[in-house]
């Protein structure tokens, strides 16, 4: 076992592309959770449409790496109007069961043979690099160094996604200390009262449900990058990790997404390298594979240590508990 | 001689504690369930609610006088609270119109009743925890440009309104003797503090109605005093007010028309005194001995001399 | 000040006619020639089940085969050579059904074989299985029977989903709690069972009790050591839903930590089959399933509605200040739900193996959905109406089959749910709740 190489094999993960990946997916759903108050269960399908969108309109269509996105991001806007127009007006845990349900529906329909044609169904979709890696302005070669050495288009990757990740940063930044801002927090907190107070909540919450779920659908680009698009990915698991990630920096908190998913892949990078490491020179008195079982686990317990201990998460306000009650 | 030129109206008194005059000659006709304004501000028209088989609200024909204080009390369970979610939108009437400065408001969503400037408060307070006192403050104004998503993003667009709303804010809470809190999470006030500032984020948004149910349920004696002069003084403004209240001494005091509400159903209206003289308004609600002490009524003491 | 000036009413036909155009479309891209999809699954699953379809040496092309068992499904048609291969996950049974209206016409399965046949996967980890393809008229099953043979696993389906729904809809109503970990204590029924029957030898007859006991046991532990002290905390419902997902996601792992991801058989799994009327066949286990879910179902209606602590249970589930205020001890009362949700919730789970047929670890997972559809549907918070959705969650699933392919059978009842939660969210039976 050596741990040089797993320290190394984790710090890596500080910005990995599935790190970015569930940063942006992070904070869209800290802008629609932590934000506005509304349980998104689907994140998940956002993502998906982000990947696919992206890698069907480039292998089936034939459209640019950048219409790619765009199609991603157009989708992602669809999906919330179908989804939020007729249940922002839902209770929150009743918001909850349905995008969670219209999540696994998108997925079953990503997967069944059906349209094998365009979605690859349960193979996934892979081989839409071309256009990307063509607009690569980073020349051949290794960039980076010690664990964050990356080659040229593993560069441009990271590029692309902190890219974004700032931008995001920076837009709900910028709009949180707005009175926008001002009003998704009221509603989070009672949405009777503002309206009392003549805002339009509806039209607020779906606004924030949308600019969430184009940072949802961003994040689902950056995810299908690297390598390929997997059914598999986009289970309802994502998102209880992506909350997972949330809560732990803080959900109503600009970076607290950020930091939740560098110290989600992080921990997770490390214990799936040191945990069967541990089992392999007899250290830990289980098989490996059970060892690696073990992170998950942990990624369970945490989650429902934070929700009761530290509800408002690393970088949140001790009063802030941001729970709607 | 001169007697054709009409009486100087006096001036708004500035002194609190000066009694100031009632407005009279509301109505046209005798006082009676229904009656109709000289200017009504809001007019109701057979408007029901039933839940399941009981129904709480039947109001078949209401007047709401402009430019006075209008006070509405009735049981508990009367269907005071219910009237209130319907003619703010918060609610749908199985049957029933109303107009509100003479536009018709059924079917308008509730947020589009409050900017219409009919701006109301819950009797079970809904201060807004996790944001501070100012932040609730400043949520109750008006046409803010920085409401504007893509103009949120931008503070030069708003920045200076929001300092204009952020100096309301502040008066208002010097005035409701919430200033030393306003940069406390909502959350941490008191329940009769939480009234306060409901009462006074609602003004935030300079409404034409103000509705307020139980506004001084769970606020000091003290207090209730001086916020009974700020009611008045929302009328001196020219706003109109309609408020749900059960402490009588309150009512008598500030209202100048009582509608009474029993089981949905209007079963009184009139100038206070008059009202609460109704015989049929002592048995349905106030109750017999309402100027007798109640520790004299359950046996507790005499009135020579407490035991 | 907002973008969009819509407002509530005008809305929602506007809405329903985007929905109803995607569905529309959805099923217009459905019908499309699709998919030259000779392979399915091969990148993701380990093992393989394949096949050749021929008639007098000639490949046929374009016949379709679907490929069940142990909760997973796929389609696949044949390519030009007329092959085609599934990737499956684990080393088990499959069914592989043989579409034979996709064969061209006056051509059929024939011989001894019928156009569904099961196929193990040993350990080679690779399976081939052909079919006898001759001249002949299709040996097809009457649309009656199918329907009838779909009704009946429908039944067994929904009221194996309605054991685990009424647990589920009694915690909701008592507490208010959205417990995503039901699908855990339904995997905790199969495993413990496993555990007993398979791994300690213990007699089926007496495994399965017991693992309902155990089962009882670990809702009644779940109650004292984890939700009654949250609820004394104060948590609110959502801080209580999420802490839910993490008990859930925890518990599949511990799970899977002990039982590794492949599929386990209990014993007796295997039971040979009745044919009743028709085509219709039914196994052993599947008619003794059911007439325990019955037995079992008849029981809790028994006691919710005529038990003390039955009808304290449903005065909390309508007005828990107000039961609480009238001398009924809540704290009590909601342990009870819990052992008795869990206990349910365990007998589920050995069925739903029997079911499925197989153990695994996130086999609760798979189903966690339609059970929250089957508690929707009947209106949140009522036992009874769970159970009525549980029923109709069941067989929409096995009916929806005949018509849309076998691996989007869960989407219909996954939209109905959805649509259910937007129309009318107090359920079939549900009354409609005290706003404000
Ligand atoms: N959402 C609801 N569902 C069912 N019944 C309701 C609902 N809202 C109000 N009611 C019933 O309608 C009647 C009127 O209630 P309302 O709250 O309007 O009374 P109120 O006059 O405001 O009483 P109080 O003085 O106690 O505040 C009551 O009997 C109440 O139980
Ligand atoms: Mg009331």
């Amino acid at each position: 076992m050596d741990l040089a190489q797993i320290l190394s094999n984790s710090v890596a993960f500080i910005i990995a592309p599935a790190t970015i990946a569930y940063a942006l997916a992070a904070i869209g759903l800290s802008v629609q959770f932590g934000y506005a108050g509304l349980l998104n269960m689907g994140i998940a399908a956002y993502m998906a449409i982000g990947a696919y969108g992206y890698a069907i309109s480039v292998l089936t269509f034939g459209f640019p790496w950048w219409g790619g996105v765009l199609v991603g991001i157009v989708g992602s806007v669809i999906f919330s109007l179908i989804l939020g127009i007729p249940t922002l007006r839902l209770r929150g845990d009743y918001l909850a069961i349905v995008t969670i349900a219209a999540a696994e529906v998108l997925r079953l329909l990503f997967l069944t043979a059906t349209f094998d044609s365009v979605t690859g169904s349960a193979d996934g979709l892979s081989g839409y690099h071309n256009s990307f890696r063509a607009a690569n302005p980073f020349p051949e070669g290794t960039y980076g160094f010690g664990p964050w050495e990356m080659s040229a288009n593993g560069a441009w990757v990271t590029t692309i996604g902190v890219l974004l990740v700032a931008v995001s940063l920076l837009v709900v930044w910028a709009l949180m200390r707005s009175p926008w801002g001002r009003v998704l927090k009221g509603i989070r907190e009672d949405e009777d009262a503002v309206r009392a107070l003549g805002k339009n909540v509806f039209s607020f919450k779906l606004q924030a449900l949308v600019l969430g779920g184009v940072f949802g659908a961003l994040g689902g680009v950056v995810y299908a990058l690297p390598s390929s698009v997997n059914p598999g990915s986009y289970v309802t698991s994502l998102t209880f990790f992506v909350y997972t990630a949330l809560l732990l920096g803080g959900a109503a908190t600009v970076f607290g997404p950020v930091l939740g998913s560098i110290l989600f892949w992080v921990l997770q990078t490390f214990l799936g390298n040191i945990l069967p490491g541990l089992a392999s020179i007899g250290v830990l008195p289980v098989s490996s594979s059970q060892a690696s079982t073990l992170r998950f686990i942990l990624v369970g317990v945490a989650l429902m240590l934070i929700v009761i201990f530290r509800p408002q998460g690393i970088l949140g306000n001790k009063k802030e508990l941001t729970f709607v009650k | 001689m001169s007697s054709e030129i009409p009486e100087p109206v006096p001036p708004v008194s500035p002194m609190p504690h000066a009694p100031r005059p009632k407005s009279v000659g509301l109505h046209k006709g005798e006082p009676a369930p229904g009656v109709a304004k000289v200017d009504p501000i809001i007019v109701a028209d057979g408007i029901t609610r039933t839940f399941g088989g009981l129904t709480a609200v039947n109001v078949e024909h209401l007047e709401i006088p402009r430019n006075a204080i209008t006070a509405l009390i009735g049981p508990n369970g009367a269907g005071k609270t219910t009237l209130f979610n319907l003619l703010t939108g918060f609610d749908k009437p199985d049957t029933g119109s109303w107009t509100f400065d003479g536009k018709s408001l059924s079917n308008v969503p509730a947020y589009r009743v409050a900017r219409m400037g009919q701006v109301r408060t819950f009797q079970l307070t809904k201060a807004l925890g996790l944001l501070t006192v100012l932040e609730n403050m400043k949520l109750g104004a008006k046409g803010q440009t920085g409401e504007n998503f893509f103009q949120g993003l931008f503070p030069a667009l708003w920045r200076k309104q929001d300092k204009e709303i952020e100096q309301k804010a502040l008066d208002l809470l010097v005035k409701f003797k919430l200033d030393a809190k306003k940069d406390d999470f909502a959350a941490s006030l008191s329940g009769g503090q939480r009234k306060l500032l409901e009462m006074a984020r609602a003004l935030m948004s300079d409404p034409v109605l103000v509705m307020l149910d139980e506004p001084m349920a769970g606020v000091n004696p003290a207090l209730t005093q001086s916020l009974l002069d700020k009611i008045l003084d929302l009328k001196d403004e020219g706003m109109t007010v309609l408020f749900v209240e059960h402490d009588m001494h309150m009512v008598r005091h500030i209202a100048d028309w009582v509608i009474v509400m029993a089981e949905g159903q209007v079963v009184a209206e009139g100038p206070p005194l008059e009202v609460m003289q109704n015989p049929a308004v002592i048995d349905a609600y106030l109750g017999a001995h309402q100027e007798i002490d109640l520790g004299e009524l359950t046996g507790r003491y005499t009135p020579e001399g407490k035991n | 000040m907002s973008a969009t000036g819509f407002t509530a009413t005008r809305l929602r036909p506007t809405l329903l006619v985007i929905f109803g155009g995607l569905l529309v479309l959805a099923a217009l891209f459905g019908s499309a020639p699709a998919a030259h999809a000779d392979e399915v699954g091969i990148e993701d699953n380990p093992y393989r089940v394949s096949g050749n379809v021929q008639y007098n040496g000639d490949p046929l092309e374009g016949v379709k085969l679907t490929v069940e068992g142990g909760g997973y499904d796929a389609e696949v048609e044949t390519d030009a050579e007329g092959k085609w291969r599934v990737g499956v996950p684990e080393k088990s049974e499959y069914k592989v059904t043989l579409d034979e209206s996709t064969l061209p016409d006056g051509v059929a399965v024939v011989g001894d074989t019928s156009n569904v046949q099961t196929v193990t996967v040993g350990p080679g980890g690779r399976v081939t299985t052909n079919f006898f393809i001759g001249k002949g008229e299709r040996n097809v099953t009457p649309f009656f029977d199918q329907v009838v043979q779909r009704l009946v696993s429908g039944l067994n389906f929904g009221l194996m989903l309605g054991l685990a729904a009424v647990g589920l809809s009694l915690v909701f109503g008592t507490t208010g709690l959205s417990n995503f970990a039901h699908a855990e204590m339904v995997t905790f029924g199969a495993l413990v069972a496993w555990f007993l029957g398979a791994a300690l030898s213990v007699p089926i007859f007496i495994a399965i009790p017991l693992a309902i006991l155990l089962s009882a046991l670990f809702g009644l532990g779940m109650d004292v050591g984890i939700w009654r002290p949250l609820r004394r905390k104060g948590l609110g419902t959502v801080q209580l839903m999420i802490v839910s997902i993490g008990l859930s996601l925890a518990l599949r792992y511990v799970f899977q930590f002990f039982i590794g991801g492949g599929t386990l058989q209990l014993p007796g799994s295997n039971s040979p089959e009745i044919p009743l009327f028709g085509a219709v066949k039914l196994t052993v286990i599947d008619i003794v399933s059911m007439g325990i879910s019955i037995v079992v179902i008849a029981a809790f209606a028994f006691w919710l509605l005529f038990t003390r602590i039955g009808k304290a249970t449903r005065a909390i589930s309508d007005n828990p200040s107000l039961a609480a205020a009238s001398g009924i001890n809540v704290d009590r009362v909601v342990r009870i739900v819990w052992i008795m949700a869990a206990g349910l919730a365990g007998l589920a789970g050995v069925l739903y193996a029997y079911y499925r047929p197989g153990l695994k670890w996130d086999m609760g997972a798979q189903i966690l959905l339609l059970v929250f559809a089957a508690v929707t549907l009947g209106g949140l918070g009522t036992a009874f109406g769970a159970l009525v959705g549980a029923l109709v969650v069941g067989i929409l699933v096995e009916i929806s089959s005949l018509w849309i392919p076998a691996d989007l059978k869960y989407v219909g009842a996954l939209v109905v749910l959805i649509l259910i939660l937007l129309l009318r969210p107090q359920g079939i039976l549900g009354r409609r709740e005290r706003i404000g």
